[in-house]
C-alpha cells in the first residue's frame, strides 16, 4: 500500500487547495438546483456531504468533474480552472476519480480490461504497464481473483469495489464517490466502505456523497450538510453528529439516525 | 433402492427415490403432450399430416427422384417434362447464369472475385480480425477485384458494360454493406451529436433518403446525375450505383445503430467520461461495442435486404445476376420453358447468401452476449 506517485496535475499544483469552488451556481431548466456553494477542499482532505435527496449534493460533486455544467461561478482542480476548454476537462477528469451509485462498469470488458482501458487509450501506458498497475490495485480491493471475469459474474460489492479500482488505475489525486453503497445489499456495504476506509487512511482526498454516518465518523475531516441547493451546516463529524446547530440538519439527523 | 443400500437415505416408505413414470418421457410421450394434447390438436395434427402427404411426394418427385441431373440436351428434360425438373438448365446455362456477357475465355476472373469477395465477407466476420488492419485487407480485396475485373497491368481490360452475373451481385453488396457500415455509424453518431450542425445534416440526410424508394435514388445516380455532370465527364454506371446504394442502405443503418446508442445506459457514457476518455474512444470502446451488439438484428436485416436489393440495379441497365440468370433462358428458344427451374436455382443462390447472413448473427449474438449478463 505504497503511497501512489504524484500525479504531473497535482505536483504543478503543490501548494494549492485540491478544489476551490467559488459562488458556484447551477439551474436545471428553472430550478435551482445549487445556490451561491463555496467550498475548498484541501489536499488529503476527506469530506463527507450528505443531506436529503433533491438537496444538490450529487450534481455539487458531478459538477467538479464536468458531468455537470454549472452556469455561475468558478470551479478550480488543482490549479486548473474548469471552464469549456476541453483540454482543461480532459485534464481534470483523468487526475479525479469517481465511483457511482450502480458503479457503472462496462459490461463487454472483463474486470482487468475495465481497470486498463483508460490508463492505456487516456495515459498512454503500455498494456503490460497497464495491466501491472491493474493488478495491484485490484489486490488492493481484494478482488484480484476476478480479473479475468466480466461484471455481470460478480455481485454488486465486488463490482463496486471494481469501480474503485479502476478509477485507482488512473493514479488520480482526487476521488469522488457519489452514493456508493446505496444500491447495494446490507451485506455488502463493508466491504465497500471498508475499502474506502483504506483509501481514506492513505491520505487520498476524498469527496463522498453518502449518508453511511458510520463511515463519516471513521474518516471524515469534514461533514457537509446540503439542503435545498445550500450548504446549511459543515463541521467536524463529533461536532456536527453530536451537537447540529440548524434546524434542517437536526431534522435531517433525527431521520437517518432513527432508522 | 431394492438392495437396500439407500435404506438409510429413505427413512419413510411413503417417499421412495424412483425415476419418473416411463410415459412422461422419450418420443410417444413427446407426441401425446405435442401433437394430440386436445382433441382441436389432435385434428390439426391430422390435418397437416393429410396435406403434407398430398403435397410432399409429388414436389420431391419434380425436385429430386424425377428430374434431370447433370449436362444433357433439352429433348432430355421434354422428355420428363411436368414431372421432373430440368436442373439440366443451370448445366447449360451455369457460364451465362454467373457471368453474363463477360469474355467467356476470361470467366475465371470473375469466378476468382467471387472467391475474394466471399473470403472478404468471411475475414469480416471473424472476431481476430475486428482490429484496424480490417480496413487494410478490404483496400486490397477492392483493388484486387476491380483489377480482375476491369484488367489492364497485364490482364485484357473488360468494360464494366461487359461485366455481369454474380460478381455484379456481389460487388454491390459486399462493398456496399462494407462502406454503408461506417457511414452508418457515422450518421448515427452525427444524429445524436450534441454539435447542431452535424445534428441537423444527419437527421435531415437519414429522412430524406429513408423517404423514397431505392429504384428511384439508382435512377437518379443513373440518368439525373449524368445531366449534372460537366460536359464530357463520365462516371462509371457501376460506380454511381455502388455509390447510391451505399447512401441509401446507410440510412437504414444509421437508424438501427441509433436504437442500439439509445440502449446503452447513460451511466456508460458518463463512467467513460469521468475516466477522462475523449469523444471517439469513448465511442470506440465503450458505447459502440455495446450498441453495435444490440442493435445486430436490425443491421443484419439491413445487410439482407440489401443483399437483395442489388437485382433492382437492372432498372439502369446493370447486369446482376438475376438479371444474367433470367437473360441466360430468356435468349434461348430450346431452354426457354425451363425459365421456373433457372429461377429456382437463383433463388436458392440468394437464399445461401441471406440465410449465412442470419445464422451468423444469431451466432454473433449470443457470443457476444456470453459474459456480460448475470
Amino acid at each position: 500500500m505504497s503511497a501512489a506517485p504524484q500525479s504531473t496535475a497535482s505536483r504543478a499544483a503543490e501548494g494549492r487547495p485540491a478544489i476551490e469552488i467559488r459562488g458556484l451556481n447551477k439551474w436545471f431548466g428553472e430550478f435551482h438546483v445549487l445556490k451561491n456553494i463555496d467550498l475548498t477542499v484541501g489536499r488529503g482532505e476527506r469530506i463527507v456531504v450528505c443531506g436529503p435527496s433533491g438537496s444538490g449534493k450529487s450534481t455539487l460533486i458531478r459538477c467538479i468533474n464536468r458531468l455537470e455544467q454549472h452556469q455561475k461561478g468558478d470551479i478550480v482542480v488543482n490549479g486548473i480552472a474548469l471552464t469549456d476548454d476541453l483540454k482543461n476537462i480532459d485534464t481534470i477528469r483523468s487526475d479525479v476519480g469517481m465511483v457511482f451509485q450502480h458503479f457503472n462498469l462496462f459490461p463487454h470488458l472483463t474486470v482487468l480490461d475495465n481497470c486498463t482501458l483508460a490508463p492505456i487509450w487516456v495515459k498512454k501506458q503500455s498494456k503490460a504497464q497497464a495491466e501491472a498497475t491493474a493488478l495491484k490495485f485490484l489486490e488492493r480491493v481484494r478482488i484480484i481473483e476476478q480479473a479475468p471475469k466480466y461484471p455481470g459474474q460478480l455481485s454488486g460489492g465486488q463490482q463496486q469495489r471494481v469501480a474503485i479500482a479502476r478509477a485507482l488505475c488512473m493514479n488520480p489525486s482526487i476521488m469522488l464517490f457519489d452514493e456508493p453503497t446505496s444500491a447495494l445489499d446490507p451485506e455488502m456495504v463493508k466491504e465497500v466502505l471498508d475499502t474506502m476506509i483504506d483509501l481514506a487512511r492513505e491520505g487520498m482526498t476524498m469527496l463522498c456523497v453518502t449518508h453511511e454516518m458510520g463511515f463519516a465518523r471513521a474518516v471524515a475531516d469534514r461533514v457537509i450538510f446540503m439542503d435545498r441547493g445550500e450548504i446549511v451546516e459543515q463541521n467536524t463529524p463529533e461536532a456536527f453528529f453530536s451537537n447540529p446547530q440548524n434546524d434542517r440538519s437536526k431534522q435531517f439527523l433525527s431521520q437517518i439516525l432513527d432508522r | 433402492m431394492a438392495d437396500g443400500s439407500l435404506s438409510t437415505e429413505v427413512p419413510r416408505a411413503g417417499a421412495p427415490v424412483s425415476a419418473p413414470p416411463a410415459f412422461r418421457r422419450g418420443p410417444v410421450a413427446w407426441v401425446r403432450a405435442n401433437l394430440f394434447s386436445t382433441p382441436a390438436n389432435a385434428a390439426v395434427t391430422v390435418l397437416l399430416l393429410a396435406l403434407l402427404a398430398y403435397i410432399l411426394p409429388p414436389t420431391l418427385n419434380w425436385l429430386f427422384f424425377d428430374a434431370v441431373w447433370g449436362r444433357q440436351p433439352a429433348a432430355a428434360c421434354d422428355a420428363v417434362r411436368g414431372q421432373g425438373a430440368c436442373w439440366a438448365v443451370v448445366w447449360e446455362k451455369f457460364r451465362f447464369m454467373m457471368f453474363g456477357v463477360y469474355p467467356f475465355d476470361q470467366q475465371w476472373r470473375g469466378g476468382l472475385v467471387i472467391a475474394i469477395l466471399c473470403g472478404l465477407l468471411v475475414v469480416s466476420a471473424l472476431k481476430a480480425f475486428w482490429r484496424p488492419a480490417l480496413a487494410g485487407i478490404w483496400l486490397v480485396g477492392i483493388v484486387v477485384t476491380f483489377w480482375l475485373m476491369g484488367g489492364g497491368f497485364g490482364l485484357q481490360p473488360v468494360r464494366t458494360e461487359q461485366w455481369g452475373g454474380l460478381p455484379v451481385t456481389l460487388i454491390l453488396a459486399i462493398f456496399g454493406i462494407g462502406f454503408a457500415f461506417p457511414l452508418g455509424i457515422l450518421l448515427a453518431l452525427g444524429r445524436r451529436s450534441s454539435l447542431p450542425i452535424i445534428r441537423s445534416v444527419s437527421v435531415t440526410y437519414i429522412a430524406v433518403v429513408r423517404g423514397v424508394p431505392l429504384i428511384t435514388v439508382l435512377f437518379m445516380a443513373s440518368v439525373m446525375f449524368a445531366l449534372l455532370l460537366p460536359e464530357g465527364m463520365r462516371i462509371d454506371q457501376l460506380l454511381r450505383a455502388q455509390v447510391a446504394i451505399i447512401l441509401f442502405v446507410a440510412a437504414y443503418l444509421a437508424e438501427a445503430v441509433r436504437g442500439g446508442l439509445q440502449a446503452v445506459p447513460k451511466g456508460q457514457y458518463e463512467a467513460a467520461e469521468a475516466l477522462g476518455l475523449p469523444y471517439w474512444k469513448m465511442m470506440a470502446f465503450v458505447i459502440l461495442p455495446q450498441a453495435l451488439r444490440i442493435s445486430i438484428p436490425p443491421i443484419v436485416n439491413s445487410f439482407i435486404s440489401l443483399f437483395k436489393d442489388t437485382s433492382l440495379v437492372v432498372i439502369i441497365a446493370i447486369y446482376d445476376f438475376a438479371y444474367a440468370v433470367k437473360k441466360s433462358v430468356e435468349t434461348d428458344i430450346s431452354w426457354k420453358k425451363y425459365f421456373i427451374e433457372a429461377f429456382l436455382f437463383s433463388i436458392l443462390v440468394y437464399w445461401i447468401f441471406c440465410y449465412a447472413m442470419s445464422k451468423y448473427s444469431q451466432w454473433l449474438e449470443k457470443d457476444l452476449a456470453r459474459g456480460h449478463h448475470r
